[in-house]
């Protein structure tokens, strides 16, 4: 049986190379300048106190420039007098497809607008997929997400738990879209 | 006698551990130096901490090194169903021991006088008498032929790892290590016969005294200068003969996983690595030796500086001995950093054209070089004779 020589293909779009560039060394020269120029460029910044990198040295530098519409950490909005403005009617947690928001709501009988409360909002961020159908599904513009990045790195899965007061007091936000009436006194006055 | 022992005991610990703190420093050098190139921060984040304190010496990740040492000693020594338990186990031992001793006959400084340089205690003085030692392990006319005897066993034991391990890729990874090392050693041996027969010996002793003077009145006499081509040819071999990327061909880990260790793990794993390590700067000790002027600063010889003027700055025996010890421990650490800047900038071979470049084009080179070598050192010395 006889068999053809192989031969090598050749395409239409072989690359067509110089003689320097067959040569070979000197194009090697050329891209080790390339790269030990980078180099000498980013020691040298390094050396005299400056970053020579592009990346972050993450958690303990995050970057300034993320997107405003970045899907960051999730934060609780504030009511005038900093009770949290969610009402505990559990939508984020339904609509969540991680299923990581736990809230536990409690009663409040002072306060006739709003009886219902959240006594614990706690948010899983080790199962969060950072969708934001929270955000979308929240009827009081209760919860949010801001552009920063939560601080998770850690050593313990615990501390990836946020809870509460984690969600209210960390970037302190109030909703001053709508007015709310204020919380009634102890005489049952301030009703509108 | 007793004088000679212990001089030598100091030069073995001073080998050794210079080799090992550069395999272990190399480890994170090449980490930090491929970061640096490419922009990023590299690995920082291993750190010693002082007991009973708070205090973290990190130092820029230096400890990754050992971070790495220690994961590969603790780690299960897995072992798989092999057929020659006894190749296995020697496999890694025969990868890395000729490397250390290829370093017995690379001199690490010039000559050794102990009784000037401890002239201030009587005791020494009177017990080392006028003997002096060449700073060399050991110090053979055959030098350069024990480094590329030694070198040559490597391949050993690639080829018994890679054939005890019972598995196709370390097959396959021996197999392309043996005639990748095969091929390049022949090419780094004809570059090295010009030098030969330049200097006239394969002493590295005298190679390196002889590149101590000026080459047409301002060039300091290095081998760099008399055998530019066989230079890049050297450097290029070495690469090869190390099977660091470009050449990395046996361990190609997109092709092979690990080349011929790939049923390795632990530290059997980690003496390949420690090997390839110490290879780097074992060739870049070499590469010093023979074409940067070794131990040297130009000029400079066991008794001062002899400037191309004919200036002659004298020098006091204990400068000179830790000058040289410095200046090639300095040099050893920059080719260091050229092999890692070339590995980190070229893309691999193709196994076809990694042998035809051996084959087609260094050994033509490196034979065309030796050929204009032989006639010049013919023409320039036959005149002279």
């Amino acid at each position: 049986m006889s068999r053809k020589p192989y031969q090598r293909r050749v395409y239409w779009n072989e690359s067509t190379m110089s003689w320097w560039e067959r040569f070979y060394l000197l194009e090697i020269l050329r891209g080790l300048s390339i790269t030990g120029g980078v180099f000498l460029r980013n020691m040298g910044r390094w050396i005299t106190g400056r970053k020579g990198a592009l990346t972050t040295y993450y958690p303990e530098q995050t970057r300034s420039d993320y997107a405003a519409h970045n899907r960051g950490k999730h934060i609780l909005t504030q009511r005038p007098d900093g009770r949290p403005q969610c009402i505990a009617c559990n939508m984020c947690a339904t609509v969540c497809p991680a299923q990581c928001i736990e809230i536990e709501a409690a009663f409040d009988p002072d306060d006739p607008a709003h009886p219902k409360h959240p006594s614990r909002f706690e948010i899983d961020y080790s199962r969060c997929v950072f969708c934001g159908f929270c955000v979308e599904a929240c009827p009081e513009d209760a919860i949010r997400m801001v552009k920063e990045v939560p601080d998770l790195p850690s050593g313990d899965r615990d501390d990836m738990w946020f809870r509460r007061d984690d969600l209210l007091g960390w970037m302190p936000r109030s909703d001053v879209a709508k007015s709310y009436p204020p919380k009634p006194d102890a005489t049952g006055g301030g009703r509108p | 006698m007793m004088q000679d022992l212990v001089i030598r005991g100091i030069y073995i610990a001073y080998a050794i551990g210079m080799l090992m703190t550069f395999g272990l420093i190399l480890t994170w050098v090449e980490r930090k130096q491929a970061a640096v190139m490419s922009d990023r921060i590299g690995a920082n984040r291993a750190y010693l901490r002082i007991p009973f304190t708070q205090i973290k010496l990190v130092w820029w990740g230096l400890f990754h090194g050992l971070a790495d040492g220690m994961k590969m000693l603790l780690k299960e020594d897995f072992r798989p169903v092999s057929y020659d338990r006894v190749a296995y186990a020697l496999g890694p031992w025969v990868v890395f021991s000729p490397v250390l001793l290829v370093f017995a006959v690379i001199p690490f400084g010039g000559t050794l006088v102990p009784a000037v340089l401890f002239d201030g205690s009587p005791a020494i003085v009177e017990w080392f008498g006028d003997r002096s030692y060449p700073m060399q392990i050991a110090s053979l006319d055959a030098g350069l032929l024990v480094v590329f005897a030694f070198s040559g066993i490597t391949v050993i034991g690639s080829m018994l790892a890679g054939w005890s391990s019972n598995n196709k890729f370390s097959m396959l990874g021996a197999i392309r290590s043996a005639s990748q090392m095969i091929s390049y050693e022949v090419v780094m041996g004809l570059t090295v016969i010009g030098l030969i027969l330049i200097y006239g010996s394969v002493d590295l002793g005298s190679i390196v005294e002889q590149q101590s003077g000026v080459l047409l009145g301002f060039l300091p006499a290095w081998g760099i200068f008399y055998q530019p081509f066989a230079a890049i040819l050297f450097m290029t071999a070495a690469q090869a003969e190390n099977r660091r990327i470009p050449f990395d061909l046996p361990e190609a880990e997109s092709e092979l996983i690990a080349g011929y260790f790939t049923e390795y793990s632990a530290m059997k794993m980690g003496l390949f690595m420690f090997a390839e390590f110490i290879e780097i700067a074992i060739i870049a000790a070499l590469f010093t030796t023979l074409f940067l002027g070794g131990y040297n600063l130009p000029f400079m010889s066991d008794a001062g500086f002899t400037l191309p003027g004919g200036h002659f700055i004298a020098l006091s025996h204990g400068t000179v001995v830790l000058t040289q010890l410095l200046v090639f421990l300095v040099k050893v650490f920059l080719l260091c950093s050229f092999q890692i800047l070339v590995r980190w900038s070229l893309p691999r071979f193709r196994y076809d054209q990694l042998l035809r470049f051996a084959w087609k084009f260094l050994l033509p080179l490196a034979l065309a070089n030796l050929v204009v070598t032989v006639v010049a050192v013919w023409a320039i010395r036959g005149a002279g004779a």
